[in-house]
């Protein structure tokens, strides 16, 4: 039977003063071992029906261009032996230019644009590639700690070929002075691993007198490369 | 090459996750169509009103693969109620009774959380899973039988705690 490489030591605790959302939900029993069975090494397959005309293109708004700098996101969907993951959907959602959120509870003095609505999907090609057109998002605060700001960031969801490899994360951008001040980016223990989540400014792929571009691979836990006995519990 | 970290889906994820379709893991006029549904609640016992569901099961055959989509999504709403539409998973690999992988998300979760969903009418005695969870915790691994389908509820922390897997 297939299994899925242990990669709970990339991943945040679920328990993390600094984000203190996390008091009074995450689990406090110890977490349960479920081997990889069938349903665990499967995963819902999504075709381009899932998709509308342009919704890889966030610039696009219902009067017209969304406000901002244009960038491409872009990069690709690997697993950890770098296989590719191709045909599978990814997600995305944002802020605007200002930092703000198109949703009710985000309130803060920062304008909306009415072209944007900050969502995007796409389905990886066969080499796993994704690209996304969109509007660099702005920094904005938030009501953790005194003076908190998020750095900025895009939301990705993706699938990959298992439900074990299912995974929500977000891409920072290079540089970024808020780090330091960031819980969810250092709840990622390991430095190596939290700068995993940064993309890279990309010169290559920018577009005369159009868009900069930003590349951002994303790696999925792949299978263990010699079988091993299912843990018992 | 090692993996990318999770983050929190965050108080947003209505902006770009929910899908129309979501909760329909089969289409309306499917005969046989049960809904199965519940509340997110969190460590003080107040609902998670930002959480988001989702679920991934076998046809009734205890198959997956093409013909049958076996996912749902649905976000919950202020009373922290979620709900999918769907058809009863079939027994799989022939020892695993009935069941549904569940993925909980939300603001304040730095990775999701993983459940599953067993049938209290279903023989489930056997199954290797729910033998490998201590007896007195297995009890919130179980839909209880409603009006029209299946009630399941998550706590993701308290006295009630629902047994979470690691994957």
């Amino acid at each position: 039977m297939t299994r899925f490489r242990d990669d709970a030591e990339v991943h945040p605790p679920m328990d993390y003063a600094g984000y203190k959302s996390t008091a009074l939900r995450h689990p406090k029993e110890p977490l349960i071992i479920l081997p990889h069975r069938l349903t665990e090494v499967t995963a819902p397959v999504f075709g381009e029906d899932r998709l509308r005309e342009y919704d890889n293109d966030l610039t696009r708004g219902p009067q017209g261009e969304a406000i901002g700098q244009r960038i491409i996101v872009h990069g690709h969907v690997k697993e950890d032996d770098g296989r590719p993951v191709p045909n599978t959907l990814v997600e995305i959602w944002q802020a605007n230019a200002g930092g703000r959120y198109r949703h009710a509870v985000d309130q803060w003095p920062s304008p909306l644009d009415p072209n944007f609505t900050g969502a995007g999907r796409t389905i990886t090609d066969d080499k796993g590639y994704f690209r996304f057109l969109t509007i660099r998002p702005g920094a904005y605060p938030w009501r953790n700690h005194p003076n908190a700001w998020r750095p900025a960031h895009i939301h990705f969801s993706l699938f990959g070929r298992a439900f074990t490899q299912r995974l929500v994360t977000q891409m920072y951008f290079p540089d970024d002075p808020l780090f330091f001040q960031d819980p969810m980016y250092n709840s990622v223990r390991d430095e190596r691993a939290a700068k995993r989540m940064v993309s890279a400014f990309d010169y290559e792929s920018t577009e005369d007198h159009w868009a900069l571009a930003y590349r951002w691979d994303i790696v999925l836990r792949g299978e263990e490369a010699t079988p091993t006995e299912e843990p018992h519990a | 090459m090692s993996t990318t970290p999770s983050q929190t889906v965050g108080p947003y994820l209505a902006i770009g996750l929910p899908w129309p379709d979501g909760p329909d893991v089969v289409p309306p006029d499917t005969p046989g169509r049960i809904r199965i549904h519940g509340r997110v609640f969190d460590g003080a016992g107040d609902p998670i009103g930002d959480a988001m569901i989702e679920t991934w099961q076998a046809d009734p055959d205890g198959k997956f693969g093409p013909g049958f989509r076996g996912f749902g999504r649905c976000p919950t709403d202020a009373e922290g109620a979620w709900e999918i539409f769907t058809l009863k998973p079939g027994r799989v690999d022939g020892e695993q009774a009935p069941h549904i992988d569940v993925s909980v998300f939300a603001r304040g979760m730095l990775n999701r959380t993983v459940t599953r969903i067993y049938f209290a009418d279903e023989d489930n005695a056997g199954d290797p899973v729910l033998e490998s969870v201590p007896e007195a915790r297995r009890a919130t691994l179980i839909a209880q039988p409603a009006d029209d389908g299946y009630e399941f509820d998550v706590h993701v922390q308290g006295e009630r705690e629902t047994v979470f897997f690691k994957v």
